[in-house]
């Protein structure tokens, strides 16, 4: 779990937008704080960003919140918030095989999720060209065929990656893993603090 | 960091090499050729003609009042071409040194390169002793001059970006920190060395000593890059390595510069100190600084080349080499404002620059450092023979001692400090690699060299102490940083080969951990790169790309740039290969659940000439809405597994294609479409070969270029069929479209936004053919890649 120190510190300008709640945000183990999507959409910096969308679901996204049940919750509270951000931890030096290998499961578990938009496990190839069209949508003059061949391309790859008899329904979880088998992402998805101290307490 | 040599005559250039006078070649600098040269005729045109003489009057006068000999048939006039012969004498020695190292394998595996280059210049250097000439010695002129700048640039010019700017911290704090420390440890304990070590050594005084250790400090990049090049170790060593030899430049320049000033003074003050602290800032950033204003004008320039292709690659090297030398200038960092403008440039120039200038501008660089490498490594063998040494067993063993210990010492203490601000902490392996990669070499001598015999008497000793320290580190370290790497276990490259997946989940964890970043409101590392990005999209990108390719995304570059180089490895192996049997048997019944009839595929194979080429053309039209709706129409929208089975079919369609008709160069359709890519096309840098047609506006102009003229498959692009079986007619309407279309290479795994010539809207007919010539880049310099592919 991260620190909720840290993470109160980070959460100031989210809960600058936040509902209601906002003089119980000073103590550092508020779990009143209560997070909708409008809260998200409201951060300015986020505008530019091309998967916002994505982002903004991947919070609400019940499966990574490690809820039994499917769907997208309405709102998210703090816990649920350092939930999310843990996903995005940096790895220790003192981490085993077996620790590390969950680790990047995890985190690979969470991209996944980003990509199958619709909760049924596998990412078929519309969804997939729906990635790459929304990574190309800062490009207005762009058109859409040109995103949904490189998303063709990008298929037939896996499938050749993957096994031919897997793809065609769409690119399971195991499948995923296998194509980042290259990319190191454990050391990629993170994101670090300025703060040292409160990262030590962490642990 | 250079002193300016003098010439000693203002009609010869300068020698190259400092040959010592001796009886048997002629004094040089002398103004009669006539007289001194060992012609065998004195005709009187001869004077007339000669270039570099002076008194014509003289030869014609002389002629006259000698008595008239015959007229000579054959002459020799050494001296004439004195200059350049040997030069390309020894041009020619290196590259043949290098070949003969690749012929014989098991030698070079063992041994790395730049031993046996060393090796081979002692031996000839003995061999030139032992004739009785003197041997030439390295003159710091030409090192710094001629023989750095093209291996700093190549190393510069195809830098993994991402990785340098992801370790830049690291990097600076080992450069800077680390060769500090370096130069005042060795050069105090040397002081201390020389206090206690007897008459000989008593007179060497403090600064002297730091003067010394700041030239030795340094890790040398030429050494680095010619020992970590060959045991392909994994790409965050390299580039930590790497990256501290090009940056400690600054450093040594500095401190190099302090030095041999605060020689001179009686006393150093404390603003003296001030000073040098001040300078280090100065000739850093200066050398930055000046490296992209360069690199700024050298984009800019390459926006308007659309005419001249064939000068494209000279404005690259001419304007980098400009940075190198006013960064000299000012006594700026030369390496840096090198690299600098390498950087700075490279990804506008390749939006810009036609593919053949690409590709020219990458062998002319990986040529030049290769020779410029070997020939640096020669003379180090050559120079230890002919200069004059000094051994002192002290000085020299203590030297090395210190040396050794200095860098580990340096790279265990920073390591440790480093590690706390790291995500990705070094391991004890990885300490270990780094100390032990510290070589130094070519640049340590010729700084040397350069001390002045006035200030520094000593300075034999130096230099016999300087060229034992290269010769253990190139050797010992060099030969054994091999097993060593294998014995520990250090990770390799991966040869990763680069795939449009990872290109998309890269931009997608970018843009993800940007966003997390911004909900946290924490601005990271992630941050101000996004914010880079954009900036550069919305005004640089403007400035320095000339056209549309401007708004070109990243992502739509990359996919062309991996099918251009799906479809050149598919021609260059010589045939369809492996990629349709395997995309079409395999991929056709899993990608196509429904029952698609294999009879389909059948037709396709045995279609006729015209329907490849309809069914290629088709998918590289240029992007107008007609072709997009017809195409549209034509194939089954509703089946998304249909489409990816057109395009793959396209793709052996294209590659058949290829194999039968290429014998030219490859060139790769310029638009965003769906596209498999992969057309063939005239060889188009030369903008008098291509002739646009006045009345096909808004055509697509193909020129497809066999061996006859006139096309036999000109088709009718408006009259596609949809369904692969049965051709159509070839229709005589639209005869000898002509198709413009791009290609870009594939950059070099690791660089970042590499933008590349691409789509767009343009029409067509004010489109350059751009022609690709190979495979692209990888990180290793491809000697062993065909130039031309096989076709031709």
């Amino acid at each position: 779990r991260l620190c909720r120190q840290l993470c109160t510190k980070a959460m100031t300008p989210l809960s600058q937008k936040s509902s209601g709640t906002s003089d119980q945000l000073h103590q550092p183990r508020c779990v009143c704080f209560l997070c909708s999507k409008e809260n998200f959409d409201s951060i300015p910096d986020l505008e530019f960003n091309p998967i916002r969308g994505k982002i903004v679901h991947a919070f609400f996204d019940k499966r990574n919140l490690r809820q039994e049940s499917d769907g997208l919750a309405d709102e998210i509270n703090f816990e649920d918030f350092l939930t999310i951000m843990s996903y995005f931890r940096p790895i220790e030096m003192n981490m085993d095989e077996e620790q590390l290998d969950r680790f990047r499961k995890e985190k690979l578990k969470f991209l996944f999720h980003m990509y199958d938009s619709d909760h049924d496990g596998k990412i078929t190839l519309q969804e997939y060209r729906n990635v790459v069209e929304e990574l190309l949508s800062g490009n207005p003059h762009l058109e859409k065929e040109s995103a949904r061949s490189i998303a063709d391309g990008a298929m037939m790859e896996a499938a050749s990656i993957c096994g031919p008899d897997q793809v065609y329904e769409g690119i399971t979880f195991e499948d995923f893993l296998k194509m980042w088998q290259g990319i190191d992402i454990e050391t990629k998805m993170h994101v670090r603090f300025l703060n040292m101290e409160t990262i030590a307490h962490c642990y | 960091c250079i002193a300016s040599s003098s010439s000693t005559h203002p009609l010869y250039p300068a020698p190259f090499f400092h040959y010592p006078p001796s009886s048997c070649t002629p004094p040089f600098p002398s103004p009669t050729p006539l007289s001194s040269c060992t012609s065998l005729c004195t005709a009187p045109p001869l004077p007339l003609i000669h270039p570099l003489n002076k008194q014509p009057a003289n030869g014609s006068g002389e002629g006259h009042a000698k008595p008239r000999k015959a007229f000579p048939v054959l002459g020799i006039d050494y001296t004439h071409v004195r200059i350049p012969f040997e030069i390309s004498l020894w041009i020619l020695l290196a590259c043949l040194m290098k070949l003969g190292f690749h012929v014989i394998p098991s030698v070079s595996n063992i041994v790395p390169e730049s031993c046996l280059l060393i090796v081979v210049g002692l031996l000839v250097g003995g061999l030139i002793k032992g004739v009785g000439e003197k041997p030439p010695i390295l003159k710091s002129d030409i090192f710094f001059l001629f023989l750095l700048p093209p291996i700093i640039l190549d190393a510069g010019y195809f830098l993994p970006l991402r990785q340098f700017t992801e370790n830049l911290g690291t990097i600076l704090i080992f450069a800077v920190v680390g060769t500090l420390w370096n130069a005042f440890f060795l050069g105090g304990l040397m002081y201390a060395v020389c206090q206690l070590g007897g008459p000989g050594l008593n007179h060497i005084g403090l600064l002297a000593n730091l003067l010394f250790g700041s030239i030795i400090s340094a890790v040398d990049p030429v050494a680095v890059l010619a020992v970590f090049e060959e045991i392909h170790i994994n790409e965050l060593l390299h580039i930590l390595v790497f990256g501290e030899s090009l940056l400690n430049d600054a450093v040594t320049v500095v401190l190099y510069h302090l030095f041999e000033e605060f020689a001179n003074f009686e006393q150093v003050t404390i603003i003296d100190i001030i000073l040098g602290f001040l300078s280090f800032f100065v000739v850093s950033l200066g050398g930055v600084f000046v490296g992209v204003i360069y690199g700024v004008i050298a984009a800019f320039t390459s926006r308007f080349t659309s005419h001249i292709r064939v000068i494209e690659p000279l404005f690259v090297f001419l304007y980098s080499y400009m940075a190198y030398l006013s960064a000299e200038l000012f006594h700026l960092s030369g390496i840096m404002a090198l690299i600098a403008s390498g950087v700075v440039m490279r990804p506008y120039v390749e939006a810009n620059i036609s593919h053949k200038s690409h590709t020219t501008i990458k062998y002319f660089l990986k040529m030049w450092s290769s020779v410029s490498e070997t020939l640096i490594f020669i003379f180090l063998g050559v120079s230890t023979v002919a200069g004059h040494h000094y051994w002192n067993w002290t000085f020299v063993i203590s030297t090395l001692l210190f040396c050794l210990i200095a860098r580990v010492l340096g790279v265990l203490v920073l390591t440790w400090f480093i590690n706390k601000f790291r995500i990705v902490k070094l391991t004890p392996k990885d300490q270990f690699i780094i100390a032990y990669g510290g070589l130094r070499g070519a640049i340590a001598f010729s700084l040397c060299y350069l001390l002045d015999y006035k200030h520094f008497g000593m300075r034999d000793m130096f230099l016999t102490a300087i060229i034992t320290v290269i010769f253990f580190t190139v050797f010992v370290q060099g030969m054994t940083i091999r097993p060593l790497v294998d014995l520990l276990a250090v990770k390799k490259k991966q040869e990763t080969k680069r795939s449009i997946n990872e290109e998309i989940h890269t931009q997608f964890l970018d843009h993800l951990l940007t966003g997390i970043e911004d909900i946290c409101g924490h601005y990271g590392h992630h941050h101000w790169k996004d914010k880079l990005n954009r900036f550069n999209k919305k005004y640089v990108k403007k400035c320095l790309i000339a056209g549309e390719r401007s708004k070109e995304p990243q992502l739509i570059a990359f996919y062309h740039k991996m099918e251009m180089k799906q479809a050149i490895e598919l021609v260059e192996s010589g045939g369809i290969g492996k990629i349709p049997s395997a995309v079409s048997t395999v991929s056709i019944q899993n990608i196509n659940p429904k029952t698609l009839p294999v009879e389909r595929i059948l037709p396709a194979l045995s279609k006729d000439k015209e329907e490849e080429i309809r069914k290629i053309l088709r998918n590289n039209l240029q992007k107008t809405r007609q072709r997009l709706r017809s195409y549209n129409r034509h194939t089954l929208v509703a089946d998304p597994y249909e489409e990816a089975w057109n395009q793959m079919l396209l793709r052996r369609q294209k590659a058949r294609q290829l194999e039968q008709k290429m014998n030219n160069y490859l060139t790769v359709p310029a638009h965003k479409l769906d596209s498999p890519t992969m057309s063939r096309a005239r060889i188009g840098s030369d903008p008098l070969a291509y002739e646009p047609k006045a009345d096909s506006e808004n055509l697509p102009i193909i020129t497809i270029d066999p061996a006859s003229p006139q096309s036999p498959e000109s088709v009718d692009l408006m009259n596609e069929e949809p369904k692969g079986c049965g051709g159509l007619p070839p229709s005589p309407e639209e005869d000898e479209e002509g198709l413009v279309m791009r290609v870009k290479e594939p950059s070099s795994p690791g660089t970042d936004d590499v933008f590349t010539p691409g789509t767009g809207d343009s029409p067509s007919n004010q489109r350059m053919l751009r022609c690709l010539s190979d495979p692209g880049p990888r990180p290793e310099p491809e000697e062993g890649e065909p130039f031309i592919p096989k076709g031709q």
